[in-house]
Parts: structure tokens; C-alpha cells; sequence
């Protein structure tokens, strides 16, 4: 009773990491960077989407898709102003201007949209629905959650590994020179897989923020586990990621319900860890071959 | 065509030199009053509150000829962002360039912290409108210039299990704290209250600020057959706890520390908001003293925007304030001087003020640095968007 409402609990949290943890996953597999303030795009998606739908009274399908879009645009802003100068270089550097892209991101939003939390409401998280017997009620937003996660990382599977258009994506990163010698246009294939990294995050930020509280540093942990659940996953695999945050998220969820919420965030962490020592390439990756 | 020969010029401009430094000559005999608190970001309306509150005071003592015969009181107001280093930066600033008589703290007890070491060793009274941490008074300094007119985590403690057990008969506690010092420095508070009591708590959760989902914690505290729950935490996570009991179908009394007054916690939280009793100071809802008609009449009367109760917000802000600065004005009296340490005395020769609060009878005394106890907190509830006395609205 106890252990099935955590792990319902832990399914809903499990593929919102996921779904961020796909972001990473999409732009290592075309240039081998990430953004590692994914939880700021995050964080922009939900409070657009509060902004748009609430403070402007837009529709929210509306204010849904314009939140979307911006957040693809921000990608490609954080792809153009923090890692295209440095990867360019083959400098490194981008691990750190990405993060701190995001922290000027987090403090433009807490001057513009205020330190106050908001909620964002939604007829899907307003009444629980009782799954059997006493205590077990989820959101159907709780629900909805690890569908949309599930559909995406194979959607983004097909495209990526079955598609024209998603073998030249994966070619900019075997070779960039022979890619574009092929006629991909890398430059422009990089900044896409960024557009589509945030926009992950931002489908992740628009189905959490009714649950939670809209504020400017709401994603700051949530991206931090999401980047946990992307190594565990094996950062090149969709599925792979997509299950490990599952598992990560049951795993919290768990250790919380039987030792307790002291020991929540050490021993999730610390299974990283121990995870990572037996598969360094996570549970799911392939490892890399270097030819020389 | 008016020609303006040398002496007119040089009669001018003695004027007005004389025109500016008159207000100068004026001002040094002022008693200046120090506040440092959050005037900006998340917080900003908190130090609005405490400013309108002191304001008020300080317009009613003027108004009737000031202190120490005749020295009008004039307010002098920094932010310090909820950052405790700018917080000492500002308090510095006011005690050796501005020479407060007496320093006024804002709502972080982090902050009031850092700045209670400086007033201990520069002599300089403090007085903690807001900021509830026990060790701001209970500091180990000797002799202890802070002094506090709010509620005090230790006390909190006590008065909410007090609460409980009277409105709910509660027996089996529960504790869901905020993974933090606050939520640290109650869990100590709570479980010493409920030992005083013979009683333990049947559980102890923690959660952290950016937690979603509760239930786990909630399952285990429901599983130890707790009745009633403990809430420690700010607006945001308490509302999440409201949520999480919401889907459990779970449901049991929460009596909460003030966390839920500090936002929009119905917004928040939902419906069920209402079913969080917390504590507070003052409300201005209801049947007020005389001096609660007074205080609301100036304040409509200064700030135009207050229409009634409902614009009077955070509520304990603005009291704690208001009594703190009459309190502070008192000890002026009892000095005779805005000495440091004749003001320090002098608050414990305050032997009554009928005040917003209550009727302070001997409020302070060494080793007695806050004005406020257990039986003053009153507990309120979220009706809507307005914080009102619990059972006002039945």
C-alpha cells in the first residue's frame, strides 16, 4: 500500500526527468555538448506558460505553444551565445558558459516575474483520481506525464536512428568534416538539436508547473537529477535515458517510503554512483570507441 | 527688467545656503531609527509592512512633541535583499555613519544573526520586528542588546503543540519539516515541547523546498498513526504538502509555523488551504482594541491604498512593528538620553504599555529580551486570498 503509492509517486517524477534527460541526449548525439542549465529552460517553459495563460489570459493551447517556441529559440540563443564560440575552439568552455547562461536566466526571470511562487492551474490536476482503495489518488496530470515521455523518447528514437534527416544529425558527430563534406549542414544541425533540447525541457516545464510551484529557481535540482539520470542512462541512448529516469525517480520515491526522507537524496545519488562504476557507460550506453 | 547688481546675488545665495543648512542644523537633533530589511525582490512587501508600521509610531510620538523634549524620531531605512552580508554592510553603515539609536531587523533570521554580534559589541539597542529564529535574543551575549517584539521558534513550538492538543486532541504527532536550519531548530523545538509532555513524535519528515510530491513522507507519517501533522515550511513547499494530503484522501489537522502567510498560499495550494492553522501575531480582522481602531485609521489615513483589513498585509508586520517602535520609544524615555546602554536599561524599565499587540506589562527583563510569549500568537487560517483568525469565518 505504502510502497505502490511511492511508486506511483516515483512514475509521474521519474519521466519528468526523463523527458529533461532526453535533452541532453539529443544535442550529445549531434555535437557532443549539452546544456547543463537544462532546469532554467525547464524553469522558462513553466513560467511562459503562467505568464501567457495566466497574467495575459491567453487560451492554453495557445499559451502552450507560443511557451514552446520561445523555448526552442532559447536554445538556439544558448547554442550561439555559450557553446558554439568555445566548441568552435575545441575548447571545453561551454560546460561552464552553459551554466552560467542559465544562472543570468534564472535571475532575469526572479526581476521580471518576481521571487513569488505561483501556481499555474489546470483541469488536470484539480481533482485526484482514486486508483483503488484509500490513499492512492493521483492527478491525471500524474498520468499523462509518463505517456508523453514514453511517446517522445520514441519518437525522438525513430527520427534519430530511422530517418534522412536524423542520420545527418548523427553524422555531425562521428565526423564533422565528412558530414559537411556530404552536404550537412552542420552549423545549422547543431543549433536544431538545440532548439529541440529546451523544447524538451519546456514540454517538461509546462506539464509539471501545475503540479508545482512556478518560480525562477524551480528547475535548479531538477536539472541536476535530470543530468544524474542522463549519465545513468547511457546519455546516447533515448531509451535508455527515458528508463533511467523512471528507475531514478522510483528509486527516490522508494528509499523515502521505507528508510525515510533523510536518506532520499544520499542513496539515490549513491546508487549513481555505484551504477556507474559497474557500467561506466551507463546502463543502457554503448561504449565509445576511439579509432586512432 | 529686473538687473541683478552683486549684493542682491551674494544676499541670494547666503539665502540659500542658510534655506539648505537650516534642515541640517534641524536634523542632527533628531533621534534617528535604523531599519534593515528586505525593501526589494520576493520580500518587498514584508519591508513595506514593517515601515508602515514603524511610520505610524513615529508619526504619533511627533506628533506629540517627540523625545528627550522635543527631538523629533526620524526613520532611516536600507535594504538588505535578505543577503546577511548586506545586511551587516547596512547595519555598520547605520550605527557608525548614521548613529541610530536604536536598530530595527527585518524578517530573515539569518540576517538578524549576522547583525546581532555587531549591535552586542558596538552597544547599539536592536529591536527584531519579524525574524523568529531563537538564537536573534537567546544570542549568549552579556549584556544582550537584542530585544524582539514577534514570535520565537521555541515558542512557536510550545503554542503550537499547546494549539493541537486543545483544538484537535491531539496525541500522535506527526512532524514534516523544511530540509533546512529552520526545520532543524523546530524539530529540536517540538520534540523538547512534546518531551516536556512525555510525549514523542511518531514521526519525523523532512522534505526539500523544490520537493513535488510528498506523498511518500505523508504514507509514512499516515502508517505511524499520526493524527495530527507539524508543518514547518515556506509557502511554496507547504502548499505541496496540502496537495500531496489532497491526493491521499488523507485527512488530518495541520497546525503550521506562519511558512503560508508569507504568499499566495490558497493560490497555491488550492481549496484545502483553508484546512492549515498557523500561527501569527496579530490580525486586524475582527472586533479591534482602541488602539487596533486607531493604528487602522491612521494607517487608511497615510497610506490611501488601505481600505480596510484586507490591505493591511503581511498583518504582523505591521503590528510587530508598530509595538516594537513605541516600545523602543519608551526605553528613549526611561534614558533619559539615546545613550546605548542607558536605552538598553531602559527597555527594562518599561512597566506598561497598552499597546496593538496586547497590554505589555513588563515586557522585558535580563534574561527576558521578547516582549511576545506563547499565549499572545493567535492562530489564523487562509479563507480565500485574506488570513483570517481561525473561526471568524464560522
Amino acid at each position: 500500500m505504502l510502497l505502490l503509492s511511492a511508486l506511483i509517486s516515483g512514475f509521474g517524477l521519474g519521466s519528468m526527468y526523463g523527458l529533461m534527460a532526453l535533452g541532453f541526449t539529443m544535442t550529445y548525439a549531434v555535437s557532443g555538448t549539452v546544456n547543463f542549465a537544462q532546469g532554467s529552460s525547464m524553469m522558462l517553459g513553466a513560467v511562459l506558460c503562467f505568464t501567457f495563460a495566466q497574467t495575459l489570459g491567453w487560451p492554453m493551447w495557445l499559451a502552450v505553444l507560443l511557451a514552446l517556441a520561445a523555448c526552442a529559440l532559447y536554445g538556439v540563443l544558448v547554442e550561439v551565445l555559450a557553446v558554439r564560440p568555445f566548441a568552435r575552439q575545441g575548447s571545453n568552455a561551454w560546460l561552464m558558459s552553459t551554466v552560467a547562461l542559465g544562472i543570468v536566466l534564472d535571475n532575469l526571470v526572479l526581476h521580471t516575474f518576481g521571487k513569488e511562487p505561483r501556481n499555474l492551474p489546470s483541469p488536470l490536476a484539480l481533482s485526484p483520481i482514486e486508483l483503488g482503495g484509500v490513499g492512492l489518488g493521483v492527478y491525471p496530470l500524474q498520468l499523462l506525464i509518463p505517456v508523453v515521455g514514453l511517446v517522445l523518447a520514441a519518437l525522438l528514437h525513430t527520427v534519430l536512428r530511422r530517418t534522412r534527416w536524423g542520420k545527418a544529425l548523427l553524422a555531425v558527430v562521428q565526423n564533422r568534416d565528412a558530414a559537411r563534406l556530404m552536404g550537412i549542414p552542420i552549423t545549422r544541425a547543431i543549433a536544431v538539436a538545440f532548439a529541440i533540447s529546451t523544447l524538451l525541457a519546456g514540454v517538461a516545464g509546462v506539464l509539471i508547473a501545475p503540479l508545482f510551484n512556478v518560480n525562477a529557481d524551480m528547475g535548479t535540482l531538477f536539472g541536476l537529477k535530470a543530468f544524474a539520470v542522463a549519465i545513468l542512462g547511457g546519455i546516447t541512448s533515448a531509451w535508455g535515458v527515458m528508463i533511467a529516469g523512471l528507475l531514478f525517480g522510483m528509486a527516490e520515491a522508494l528509499v523515502t517510503a521505507t528508510l525515510g526522507s533523510g536518506y532520499t537524496q544520499m542513496i539515490s545519488f549513491g546508487l549513481v554512483i555505484v551504477v556507474l562504476a559497474v557500467r561506466p557507460n551507463g546502463l543502457f550506453g554503448r561504449a565509445q570507441v576511439n579509432k586512432v | 527688467m529686473i538687473r541683478f547688481t552683486r549684493r542682491t546675488l551674494i544676499a541670494v545665495a547666503a539665502a540659500t545656503v542658510a534655506a539648505t543648512l537650516s534642515p541640517l542644523a534641524l536634523a542632527a537633533d533628531t533621534i534617528k531609527i535604523g531599519l534593515v530589511t528586505a525593501l526589494s525582490g520576493q520580500s518587498a512587501q514584508a519591508g513595506e509592512a514593517l515601515t508602515r508600521g514603524m511610520s505610524i509610531a513615529i508619526d504619533e510620538i511627533n506628533a506629540k512633541g517627540g523625545l528627550l523634549g522635543g527631538r523629533k524620531l526620524e526613520l532611516v531605512r536600507r535594504d538588505d535583499e535578505g543577503n546577511p552580508a548586506k545586511g551587516v554592510v547596512a547595519a555598520r553603515e547605520l550605527i557608525f555613519k548614521e548613529k541610530v539609536a536604536v536598530l530595527f531587523g527585518g524578517l530573515d533570521t539569518p540576517v538578524s544573526m549576522a547583525i546581532v554580534p555587531i549591535i552586542n559589541q558596538e552597544k547599539v539597542p536592536f529591536v527584531g520586528p519579524w525574524a523568529a529564529g531563537t538564537g536573534v535574543t537567546k544570542n549568549g551575549a552579556n549584556p544582550n542588546f537584542a530585544f524582539r517584539v514577534s514570535a520565537v521558534d521555541e515558542l512557536v513550538d510550545k503554542a503550537m503543540l499547546n494549539y493541537a492538543q486543545k483544538t484537535f486532541k491531539s496525541s500522535k504527532a506527526g512532524l514534516i519539516l523544511v530540509n533546512n536550519p529552520w526545520g532543524e531548530s523546530n524539530e529540536k523545538g517540538i520534540t523538547a515541547a512534546l518531551a516536556e509532555k512525555g510525549m514523542k513524535p511518531v514521526g519525523v519528515e523532512k522534505f526539500e523546498a523544490s520537493d513535488v510530491d510528498l506523498v511518500p513522507q505523508l504514507s509514512r507519517l499516515k502508517a505511524a498513526g499520526a493524527d495530527t501533522l507539524f508543518l514547518v515550511g515556506n509557502v511554496g513547499p507547504s502548499a505541496q504538502v496540502v496537495k500531496s494530503l489532497d491526493r491521499m484522501g488523507w485527512k488530518v489537522p495541520v497546525v503550521s509555523h506562519w511558512g503560508p502567510a508569507g504568499g499566495r498560499f490558497t493560490e497555491l495550494a488550492g481549496p484545502n488551504a483553508k484546512n492549515v492553522h498557523f500561527v501569527q501575531t496579530f490580525s486586524f480582522f475582527g472586533k479591534l482594541s482602541p488602539v487596533g481602531e486607531k493604528v487602522v485609521a491612521e494607517l487608511k489615513a497615510k497610506y490611501p491604498a488601505i481600505k480596510g483589513p484586507d490591505d493591511i498585509t503581511p498583518a504582523v508586520g505591521v503590528a510587530n512593528a508598530y509595538d516594537g517602535m513605541q516600545l523602543a520609544a519608551l526605553a528613549i524615555t526611561k534614558a533619559g538620553s539615546t545613550n546605548g546602554d542607558a536605552v538598553r536599561e531602559g527597555f527594562y524599565k518599561i512597566d506598561r504599555y497598552d499597546g496593538l499587540i496586547k497590554s505589555y506589562v513588563k515586557p522585558f527583563s535580563p534574561g527576558m529580551q521578547d516582549a511576545l510569549q506563547a499565549d499572545d500568537y493567535v492562530w489564523a487560517q487562509f479563507i480565500d486570498n485574506r488570513i483570517l483568525p481561525v473561526g471568524l469565518n464560522q
